[in-house]
């Protein structure tokens, strides 16, 4: 009985396993037709991307004080104060950023698609477009598929830019950190291919896993007010839970040994 | 398959299982062009399974469905797509689009398909929105309409591409009787000036009648009764009678299936 | 579409911003300038060993950065550790007698090596080998060495 339990448990997970990818598939092949439709995808971008800014813009600039404020006490108990600069910046870059800036897009636009493509099946939306010869995996999910991967990356950006910001001023504006200290260490220490570039990297692949995760449960969401309101629950749990546990692996290959 | 040529969609032998639910088994219909052909039947008969069967958007268990002399199951998909553009669907609630205007969901399908200047596209959208009395409401988004109203553009929107058919899920549920008169004479209408042939599913013994011109009855996955409006009114069969009578009791009982009824009153063992 | 302008403006914003948020980052947070100005002369230096050194560690005078390391090899005629460094074409002007050593900052820090200038007349070039070379302290071996000598002074009493 248990085991008839785990083992029908385990097959159906390996089931939408499989339809998140042969789903995945479809809409990478509706991306590239969206050159001659930049105008769904602009449209997208903007509910995808500029809605989220505020809260982005907000969360990282506290974020960077906080980092500042904490970090100063922390390390002017072993006089080295001056690495202030180092430490926000290299927790902000590598770590963060991306993944603050993530879970943060999947509970305001993950959460959002997943409603809206849930809705829009359970109100015959997606249907009625196949009836009308359209298919809606290239119509409605590619643009906001791509618009979510595109976004991701710049708000990722964003959020490290006003996180150092906001170091600055909890550190230099605030406690009186050496302004020269900060930024001089800051930008002897910070690499740009080893730091950066991996921080972008670690934002593209969020920026995937996220939409991907969302526009899949709207899509496959039980077509009623009740499921599309777990689906959207289960976005919000599992593009965090799918951020986290990737942020480990990707440190694990980027940071490790080189 | 002698008659092909008069019947716009042909159905043998159609089964269809859903987990382990036989929804169809082995129907045969036969709808003539140019037509208004009704599918009745109760509640939870598969109805609306039936048009998504007719369009192509789920796959049957057995057997064929012809739409003009296409093997609907057996198309591809840029075929199947090829054959929706020919046909219209009338979704039960409306399905517009919610985040574009009653103007631009009308002009969806041409914008998608005709590659029409947008001249042509804004002159062909108000005929059909004149056609279903709507070119007020142009600038009205989808949430601002009434039930009926919405599904009146709805209508507009199937028959902006001049489908050869248009298929009605359940039209007349949950109207007001001023719009199912609205819906009755535009279905009936359309059907004439535009050479249409229309299937409406519905469970609305009287308005159906009135516009039907042959009516399938569907019931626990068979075919139970056929003809014209009125041979079923005087059909033979008790049952197609209670539904077409609407009688709370016949054969379909008013009961669910239950034990004893005094027997379980006087039974205590399960309610301490 | 009456907003439909206001969309694509605010779009356009938000991928500015962006793209600015992440220059910022390149220019002004990391060592993006120190990296693209690796462009220099090469020289390299034999060590015995070479200890903690990385492949982009500094090159430093008198605690000037003056180029990076930008390759670490294996002489096996010698069995030394052959370093090649990227020096800035700003500092041309150092003897070919200039020595190197493997120092690290502070007690625990990374290592970097550090030159001292000569008095030579000849400045370094492209190409050219460092011969005074002095090898990282492997505080194991500075360690090992103590306590041999505390060892051998305890038997001797």
């Amino acid at each position: 009985m248990l085991f008839q339990q785990l083992g029908s448990c385990t097959l159906a997970f390996f089931q939408r396993l499989g339809r998140a990818n042969i789903f995945l598939w479809a809409v990478l092949c509706g991306v590239p037709g969206l050159i001659f439709r930049l105008r769904l995808l602009i449209h997208q971008v903007f509910s995808v991307g500029v809605l989220s800014l505020v809260i982005i813009v907000v969360a990282g600039l506290f974020v960077g004080m906080v980092l500042g404020l904490q970090g100063y006490y922390t390390l002017v108990d072993f006089g080295a104060e001056d690495s202030l600069g180092v430490m926000v910046a290299l927790s902000l870059v590598r770590e963060l950023g991306p993944v603050v800036a993530a879970l943060l897009f999947a509970g305001r636009a993950g959460s959002a698609l997943t409603a809206e493509i849930g809705l829009m099946k359970a109100t015959e939306q997606l249907a009625g477009m196949e009836m009308m010869a359209v298919d809606p995996i290239k119509r409605i999910i590619a643009p906001r598929f791509f618009a979510g991967v595109l976004s991701m990356p710049l708000l990722a950006a964003i959020f490290s830019a006003l996180g150092v910001m906001g170091g600055y001023l909890a550190g230099v504006g605030l406690l009186g950190v050496d302004e020269g200290a900060f930024w001089s260490q800051m930008r002897s220490s910070v690499d740009f291919n080893e730091d950066i570039m991996n921080g972008v990297i670690k934002s593209i692949v969020f920026g995937v896993v996220v939409t991907w995760i969302a526009v899949f449960e709207g899509y496959d969401a039980v077509p009623t007010s009740e499921g599309v309101s777990r689906a959207t629950t289960r976005t919000v749990v599992y593009a965090s839970l799918a951020v986290l546990g990737l942020d480990f692996i990707l440190t694990t290959l980027m940071f490790g040994e080189v | 398959m002698a008659n092909t040529k008069n019947n716009l969609v042909e159905a043998r032998g159609l089964t269809f299982q859903f987990g382990s639910r036989t929804v169809f088994d082995g129907i045969d219909l036969d709808l003539q062009r140019g037509k208004v052909t009704a599918i009745m039947g109760p509640s939870g008969t598969g109805k609306t399974t039936l048009l998504r069967l007719i369009g192509g958007q789920i796959r049957p268990t057995a057997g064929t469905i012809h739409v003009d002399g296409q093997n609907v199951p057996a198309l591809s998909r840029r075929a199947l797509f090829e054959l929706r553009k020919r046909m219209g669907m009338l979704f039960q609630s409306g399905a517009l689009l919610t985040d574009l205007t009653v103007f631009d969901n009308v002009a969806f399908p041409l914008r998608e398909h005709s590659g029409l200047p947008e001249t042509m596209v804004r002159d062909l959208v108000l005929m059909k929105l004149e056609a279903v009395g709507l070119r007020g409401a142009q600038r009205l988004m989808p949430g601002e309409l009434s039930g009926g109203m919405a599904r009146r553009v709805a209508l507009a929107r199937a028959i902006a591409l001049d489908p050869m058919m248009i298929m009605y899920d359940e039209p007349f549920t949950g109207q007001d009787p001023i719009s199912m008169g609205v819906l009755v004479k535009l279905i009936r209408d359309l059907n004439e000036v535009l050479g249409l042939t229309s299937i409406i599913v519905s469970h609305d013994v009287a308005e159906t009648s009135a516009i039907a011109d042959y009516i399938y009855v569907l019931s626990q996955g068979k075919v139970v009764g056929q003809g014209t409006p009125d041979e079923l009114h005087h059909s033979e069969s008790e049952w197609v009678r209670q539904f077409m009578k609407g009688t709370p009791d016949g054969p379909v009982p008013f009961h669910y299936p239950a034990g004893d009824y005094t027997e379980e009153l006087l039974s205590r063992e399960e309610f301490r | 579409m009456q907003n439909t302008r206001l969309v694509e403006t605010s779009v356009g914003v938000f991928v500015a911003a962006g793209i600015a948020a992440f220059f910022m980052l390149g220019m002004k947070v990391s060592n993006f300038n120190a990296f693209s100005d690796v462009e220099g002369y090469e020289v390299s230096a034999q060590f015995e060993n070479i200890g903690g050194l990385k492949v982009l560690s500094s090159v430093s005078v008198g605690g000037v950065r003056i180029g990076r390391v930008t390759s670490i090899g294996f002489d096996q005629e010698d069995y030394e550790a052959v370093v090649t460094m990227t020096i800035d074409h700003k500092y041309n002007r150092l003897p070919t007698d200039t020595s190197a050593s493997i120092f690290t900052s502070g007690l625990l820090g990374e290592q970097y090596i550090g030159f001292e200038p000569g008095g030579e007349e000849a400045f370094l070039q492209e190409g050219d080998t460092i011969f005074l070379t002095q090898s990282a302290i492997v505080l194991e071996q500075v360690i090992g060495q103590f306590m041999f000598s505390k060892a051998s002074e305890g038997a001797g009493e």
